[in-house]
């Protein structure tokens, strides 16, 4: 046992850095950093260019793999480079990493809590109108690509903002920009809260909507599964209430598939709320994934890589934990 | 290669015999699929969508190329039905050209990737060992490799070449979890009699694999394509918001959907307009999935 799980653990590491590597040695050859500085108005010397990227470790003209060896190095340190702008990766990812968290832990906990009782209910009512209602709407749903949805929550954001009258200094309940309003960053004073919350709201929501309509479809199929099961039928000849009987011992089955995907999908949230924080104009992961590349930043292309590689491979461990946590079954094969 | 047709005929022979009935095993699919009201919704939609993809850019004047300087911006009219947009291009013309585009998107991705999920997985699961190591590496690999990523650097590359290489780019990264299922199917089916009585004939592994192995998981091939069809069409939009997806001047709606998503407030029917015809095509496409599963499945007859 112990030795399977070595190897395995042997194997994904390798994994990781084959990704890393890959992502490193195509975004070294694709992208051109040097774009990035020639736009700038006054355009830098020619020199002083060079210089600049020799500095963050970028320089077209000084061969990839040599550059890709120096920010191996670096990465064995704890160093994952600088960003093109001359920051460190370090500490865009570790500010980042709380910013995207935010977001997504409470709008994919909330939309898997939604999805599952939309879902329990949908099967225990199958066939009646409001399980057609939801079944319906999950599906249109899930058709609507996340920027459109991002828009509609905004078109619904702005509509109840002038609904209720935005004031003449501008304050107003739902903002569509940014994560606070400027100079409103901390945690400390109430209304900095109250700021942050109503930037908050709308974001979350998408995720939310996206979500639920996800979780319903599956908790749907997993409970409808569980109601033909004979278990059910003894809880209640035991004389338990059929409502008790479904959520002591019907929900509970029917929620075991689901933990799995909840934990795998909880991990690659991080970078899956990409629209939502760009939409948003939210600075998280997502966002560093995406403007990491337009801006021709390699180091950040290789660290996001790394970052996400990580992420999916944890994703695999933690579903596999919630599931041998959950179900007695795999415990004890 | 064999011939396509061979192998879904020898499908059918096989499942008759085991329904035991006097109808056919393809009506009886036909007959579950037309019993679901949305299926049968769905399928018209879809049908109504193609149709209007190819004859609708020939009802108005417009080519989705034309400018009409005069009419910059202009709301939906008599004369530009969806309205222009910034450079005077009719938006008809233009989503017209941008369905079509999204379905052979949608339509060729999905054959691609799900042929090579077929052909994959049933290589790894059949002959084991080597193989199947390479191939199990070879998804784990792509599975934790961001394929926007992939495509949005090696993007630059393609341009001025034709969008077919894009569309196999996005569905490189669409078969690895069918591949995972199709391995797992073909190491059972492997064990059954039918197989092993066609190795021990001295049957060439190629045929059993296209004859025996894959025509076993039809059903599942064909409803995991037709969900491939909405999934790559809605990965193209996901693309195209980047700028990285179909080119100027041709369209897709995905493209016209990330130009114009800045403008959704200050002129909405640039927005909108394709984002409706993009969410109808999914959903339709969907409802069509959800009714050949439930009538290629048998196990759907809980009901």
């Amino acid at each position: 046992m112990v030795r399977f799980l070595i190897r395995r653990i042997v194997y994904l590491v390798i994994l990781v850095a084959v990704a890393t590597t890959l992502a490193y040695l195509l975004a070294g050859t694709q992208l051109n950093p040097r774009l990035r500085f020639e736009g700038r108005n006054p355009p830098p010397s020619e020199a002083s260019i060079t210089a600049t990227l020799d500095e963050l470790n970028m320089n077209p003209d000084t061969p990839v793999l040599q550059r890709y060896a120096k920010w191996v190095n670096g990465v064995f340190h704890g160093d994952l480079g600088e960003t093109i702008l001359g920051q460190s990766v370090n500490q865009q990812i570790s500010t980042r990493i709380w910013v995207s968290l935010r977001l997504v832990l409470i709008g994919s906990i909330i939309g898997a809590i939604v999805g599952c009782a939309i879902g329990a209910y949908g099967a225990v009512k199958q066939y009646r109108l409001s399980d057609h209602v939801a079944t319906i709407l999950s599906f249109v749903v899930l058709s609507i690509p996340t920027v459109v949805l991002c828009k509609l929550v905004q078109l619904l954001g702005t509509s109840i903002n002038s609904a209720t009258g935005e004031t003449a200094n501008g304050s107003q309940i739902f903002y569509t920009v940014g994560e606070y309003s400027p100079g409103q960053g901390s945690w400390t004073s109430f209304s900095d809260v109250v700021d942050r919350l109503q930037h908050g709201v709308l974001p979350t929501l998408v995720l939310v909507i996206a979500a639920a309509a996800f979780y319903s479809r599956y908790q749907r199929s997993s409970m409808l599964d569980v109601l033909g099961q004979d278990f059910l039928r003894t809880a209640q000849a035991k004389g338990l209430t059929r409502t008790r009987a479904l959520i002591k011992h019907g929900l509970r089955t029917a929620l075991i598939p689901l933990t799995t995907f909840f934990s795998y999908n909880l991990a690659l949230l991080f970078i899956g709320s990409t629209f939502v924080e760009i939409i948003f104009s939210w600075h998280g992961m997502g966002e560093y994934l995406v403007t990491s590349i337009t801006t021709q930043d390699i180091n950040s292309t290789a660290a996001t890589t790394l970052f996400v590689a990580v992420l999916v491979l944890l994703a695999g461990f933690l579903s596999d934990i919630a599931y041998a946590a959950l179900d007695p079954r795999v415990r004890v094969s | 290669m064999t011939t396509p047709s061979e192998p879904v005929l020898l499908a059918e022979e096989e499942n008759t015999a085991a329904d035991m009935t006097s109808v056919s095993r393809g009506r009886l699919v036909l007959r579950r699929f037309f019993r679901r009201r949305m299926a049968v919704l769905g399928l018209f939609i879809v049908v109504l969508l193609v149709f209007l993809a190819f004859v609708g850019p020939h009802l108005t004047q417009w080519s989705y190329t034309e400018f009409d300087v005069n009419n910059v911006y202009s709301q939906p009219s008599s004369s530009h039905w969806f309205g222009t947009n910034d450079l005077g291009q009719d938006m008809f013309a233009r989503t017209m050209r941008g369905l079509q585009k999204s379905i052979f998107i949608g339509l060729i991705g999905a054959v691609i990737s799900t042929g090579v999920a077929g052909v994959l997985g049933a290589i790894a699961g059949y002959f084991g060992r080597a193989a199947d190591r390479a191939v199990v590496v070879l998804i784990d690999l792509l599975l934790i490799l961001p394929s926007f990523l992939i495509i949005a650097v090696t993007s630059p590359l393609f341009v001025g070449k034709t969008w077919l290489i894009f569309v196999v780019l996005l569905a490189a990264f669409q078969w690895m979890l069918t591949a995972r299922v199709v391995r797992g199917l073909t190491q059972s089916l492997k064990e059954r009699e039918f197989v092993s009585a066609a190795r021990f004939m001295g049957v060439p592994a190629r045929k059993i694999i296209a004859r025996h192995i894959l025509p076993n998981m039809a059903s599942f091939l064909i409803i995991d394509a037709t969900v491939n069809v909405s999934s790559l069409i809605l990965a193209e939009v996901a693309l195209s918001y980047f700028g990285f997806g179909i080119r100027p001047p041709d369209v897709s709606l995905g493209s016209l959907i990330g130009q114009y998503a800045n403008n959704a407030d200050t002129y909405p029917w640039l927005f909108w307009i394709p984002s409706t015809v993009l969410v109808v095509l999914v959903l339709a496409v969907n409802l069509v999935g959800d009714g050949l599963r439930d009538a290629l499945d048998p196990n759907s007859v809980i009901s």
